[in-house]
This record gives structure tokens, sequence and C-alpha cells, in this order.
């Protein structure tokens, strides 16, 4: 439980950071009231915007306003639909989450039994094709795999349908270009950390004992080899989103990144700032559930 | 993987290289629009004109674009990893030589920027700044370092106890020396490796964020605009967003293939069984 405390302050700690340089990106262009204010604005009408946007106070104590309207969620109205800016992204979230959980869920289907086949056939035939094809998953662009299966499924075969939403049969294709990579590299490290463990005397042990091999494998190796997969598992949330900013554009699915790259042809700043919180949440939240799962897999840690 | 797929890597490598070096010889007129020869197919796919690979909606060669497309994403690539890597090696030697406070603030830094997605951040940047291949080659710089300054800390606190370093600084070498003559070349192995992997990672960060529309300015060819501007026509001219598309797999394939190589060669405690 302390160990979750702890984690979980880490991860408040993380977020401030997030924040701040959330708060910078305001910044980053030089003159934010150059980048925010319409071309045609005359001197007075920019002093009028800056004043109205607070923009004429010193830096820190924008930063502590920002700061304690981030805190209960507030970033500002979005500048072309004049709604709160969270509001939004938080509106278009589910349908991101939902895209994300099908990726992993593809990634994991894939990931595993391939991972396992390869290191149970360590050199074989299946080995090598398995290898073959986590290299070639982590080499491939989430959006030309969006533009083959359009290609593929949508154009020749009429299969899936190449974009929108409101069926499962819309989230295949944008769950399989999403995931790919994911399932690239989960597969490799299952199969190296199999094998790892695989040398290790405790499997001897098993095997000594006269347990089968299929036993040894699932109760023993499996087990020991989860924890890396779960800490890379964490590790690609981020991966995922980025992915799913990608292939939303492709697919025209109504997620936060296709809403996101929207808001950035329009400099719709306080949407982005969002967005970008938001996707640091998610990948903090992912890393904290890790965690938590950690300490039910390995007792090390929950005693440590 | 043995040596022979690396080799082939660095070949195809080689081969890009050289494409954009010389691009402008090998593809002078990769911007002429032929409007009547609008989405033609490739020659070998049933084309009514000459194009290796088809033309796009605006007449225009896309294989010759592809060849100045190379340009941007090698430079992109290669230069963004120098400075990436130039950031995050500094940084790396410092959070492990010098310790203390300065490790906490390098660390916790590599923390919250580790939570923010690289292409999120990219993209939030990118988007704000005007779109140029300098600012795209610092943006991509300020959101990858942390990978490098992580391995080399890593490196450094292990090498840092080493009895040969220990017997330098009892001698009288000063930190300097220390760090250039027995840490550096000792973490050389692994920020080599790294390096080659994020070549490959950052090619595709730039074309993901060029397929996104910022960056670059829309108007330079690179792999990953074409692709966006193929996938108005990708039911009837397929050619158009397929292959800048593959262009970009190829490279990084070829890439990770090289790193691999490296990785077995240089550093064989991290060789994959």
């Amino acid at each position: 439980m302390r160990y979750i405390l702890q984690r979980l302050a880490q991860g408040l700690l993380v977020l401030l950071g997030v924040t701040t340089i959330v708060f910078a990106l305001t910044f980053v262009a030089g003159d934010p009231v150059a980048t925010l204010a319409p071309l045609e604005a005359t001197p007075e009408e920019r002093a009028a915007f800056a004043h109205n946007m607070g923009l004429d106070r010193p830096i820190p104590v924008q930063y502590v306003d920002f700061l304690a309207h981030a805190a209960r969620g507030d970033f500002g109205m979005s500048y072309s639909s004049h709604e709160p800016a969270m509001g939004e992204v938080l509106d278009r979230l589910p349908a991101t989450i939902l895209l994300t959980a099908a990726a992993v869920l593809f990634a994991l289907v894939v990931s595993v039994p391939l991972g396992l086949l390869a290191a149970i056939n360590h050199d074989g035939w299946i080995d090598v094709v398995a290898r073959f094809f986590a290299f070639l998953g982590q080499s491939i662009p989430v959006f030309l795999l969006g533009v083959v299966l359009i290609i593929v499924f949508g154009v020749e075969l009429h299969w899936l349908p190449s974009s929108g939403t409101g069926s499962w049969k819309n989230l295949v294709m944008p769950a399989v270009a999403v995931g790919s990579f994911s399932a690239a590299v989960l597969a490799r490290l299952l199969r190296s950390s199999l094998l790892e463990v695989m040398s290790q005397e405790y499997i001897r042990t098993a095997y000594a004992k006269g347990l089968r091999g299929r036993v040894v494998v699932v109760r023993h190796a499996l087990r020991n080899a989860a924890l890396p997969f779960i800490t890379m598992l964490g590790l690609q949330v981020g991966f995922l989103l980025s992915g799913a900013v990608v292939a939303e554009t492709i697919f025209a699915y109504p997620g936060v990144g296709r809403l996101a790259v929207e808001a950035i042809s329009r400099k719709d700043v306080p949407v982005i700032q969002s967005f970008v919180v938001v996707a640091a949440v998610i990948v903090i939240v992912a890393n904290l559930f890790v965690d938590v799962v950690y300490t039910r897999i390995d007792p090390r840690i929950r005693l440590r | 993987m043995g040596a022979i797929p690396g080799y082939v890597g660095l070949l195809v490598l080689l081969v890009l290289i050289a494409a954009a070096v010389f691009a402008d010889q090998l593809a002078p007129n990769a911007g002429t629009q032929l409007l009547l020869e609008r989405l033609d197919a490739p020659t070998w796919a049933g084309g009514a004109h000459s194009y290796l690979l088809g033309s796009d909606n605006l007449g225009r060669d896309i294989f010759l674009r592809m060849i100045q497309g190379a340009r941007v994403s090698l430079t992109v690539g290669f230069v963004g990893v120098i400075v990436s890597g130039g950031i995050g090696i500094t940084l790396g030697l410092i959070a492990g030589y010098l310790g203390h406070g300065w490790d906490r603030v390098i660390m916790r830094v590599a923390d919250v920027q580790q939570a923010i997605p690289v292409l999120v951040l990219a993209v939030a940047v990118a988007a704000i700044l005007r779109p140029s291949i300098v600012n795209l080659i610092g943006v991509l710089a300020l959101t990858t370092w942390f990978t490098f300054a992580r391995v080399v800390r890593a490196d450094v606190l292990s090498i840092r106890e080493m009895l040969y370093v220990e017997s330098a600084r009892v001698v009288g070498a000063n930190a300097r020396r220390i760090i250039v003559r027995h840490i550096l070349p000792n973490a050389a192995a692994s920020i080599i490796v790294i390096a080659t992997l994020q070549v490959g990672n950052l090619i595709l960060f730039e074309a993901s964020l060029s397929f996104l529309g910022v960056g670059v300015p829309v108007t330079t060819p690179t792999w990953g605009r074409m692709v966006f501007d193929g996938l108005d026509y990708v039911s009837t001219a397929w050619w158009i967003a397929l292959f800048p598309g593959i262009a970009v797999m190829i490279t990084v394939f070829a890439t990770n293939l090289v790193g691999d190589w490296l990785r077995d060669a240089l550093d064989p405690r991290q060789r994959e069984p």
C-alpha cells in the first residue's frame, strides 16, 4: 500500500511537470498575443485581447493562475467553438479509449501466442517467421498499414468500412493499424524473456520433477516472463495514443486525436493543451495500473 | 539475426542517402505538373504514360517526388539524432557522473517528458511553431533526448565504479579527463546502438508529423505528406498513398536491421537469444 501511495505521489508530481510544459507551450512561439490574436488586429485590439486573456500580467502570476484553473480541469475556452476546451476533449475521449483498448486487445491476441510459439520452437521455422514479422511490425508506420488495410479490405474486398464509427466493424482496421507496432514489440519481448527464464535453474528443476513441457511453460516460465511484458505493455500506451492520432485521421474516426489535429490547423491552443494533459494523464494512470498489477504478481515488491 | 541482414540494411541506407544527396540531379523535375497525365497508374500496372510508380492528382511523377522526399526524411533522421543525442548524452553524463541534485532534476524532467507521448508533444509544439525543417529537428530533439540520457546515465553509473576509473581518479585525473578518456569510450557501444535505432524512430516521427500536416511546410515533398495527399484518391489511385508509405517502411526497416546488427556486434550483453 505504501508503495502504491508513493507511486501515486510521483504520478501527481509528473502531472505538475506536464502542466508546466503545457503552460510553456503558450510561449514557445514567442509573444502569444502575436500567435493568437487575429492577423488584422490593430495595436489597440491586440492590447485589449492581451488584457482579456490575462496575457498582460507577469508570467509567474499567469503560471499560478493557470495551475489553479488546471487543477479544476479548466484550460479555458476553445477559440473556435467557445465551449470549455477540456469538455470538448473529454467528449471525444471515450471513442479514443475504445480504439486504444481494441488496439491493446489486438496486440495481446497476436503477441502472446506469437512470442510463446517462437520461444517454444526456438530457432525453428516458426521462430524465424515470427521474428521476421515482429521486425516488420516495428518498421511499418501506422499510416502505411492504414492505407494497405483500406486498399485491401475496404476498396477491393468491401469487407470493412474505410471510415466513420458506429459498429464494431469500424474499429477493426484502426485497431489493427494502431496495435501492430505494440504487437511486434511485445512478441519480441515475450520471446526473449521466455527464453531467458527457461534457461534458469528452477525451470530445469520443474522438468526434473517430471512435469510436462506445457505445464512448465505456462505455470513457471510464463509467470516469470510476465513482469517485463507488463512493464512494456505500460510503456506502449504512449505509442498507442500517438498511433491513434494518426489512425483517427486516416479512418475519419471521431476521437481526441482527430479533434487535436483539427485544433492544430486552427491554432486552438486551449484544446491542444487539454489534449496534451489528457494524453499524459492516461499514460500516468496506465503506469500506475502496471504498478498495482506488479504488486499482485510479485510479492517481493509488495513486501518492500 | 546474423551479419547478412545488417549488410543488406546498410546497403539500402547507402542507396537512400545517395538518392537524398543527389536528389536535385536525379529528380530535377519532381515538381513538374502534367495535368493531362494525372492519376496515371504505374507502367507495370497498366499506366498509359511512362511513370515508374504512377502520377499523382496534379500529374506529378511519384517516384521523382519520393527521391526528393528522401532528403527531408534522412536529414531529419540523422541530424535529429545528432542534436537529440548531443543533448541526451551530455545530460546523461552530468546526471550519472555528478549525481546528487543534478541526477534528481534531470531524471525528473525525463520522467515528465516520458509521460507525454512523443508524437503528442511534438504535434503540439510543431503546430504552434512556424513549419520548417530546423524547427522540426529542434522539436524532435527536445522530445526524444531522454532515451539517450537514460542509457548513458545507466552506463556511467556502472562504469564509474570500475577499478580503472578509480585508479585514474587516484592518480589525479580530473572529472573531464575521466569522462572523455574512460567513461565515454566505454559507453560508446550502447550510444551507437541507440543512435542507430533512434534514426529509424525519428524518421517515423517525421513521417507521422508530415502526414498530419505539421512540421515541414506542406508544399515540401515529404513521404508522410504524400501519403496524406493520396488518401482522397485511395479507392481509385492507390499508388499515390502506397509507395511513399512503403518508402518510410523500407527506410525504417533498414535502420532497424543495422541497429540490431550493431547491437549484437558491439553490445553482446543485449543480444536477443
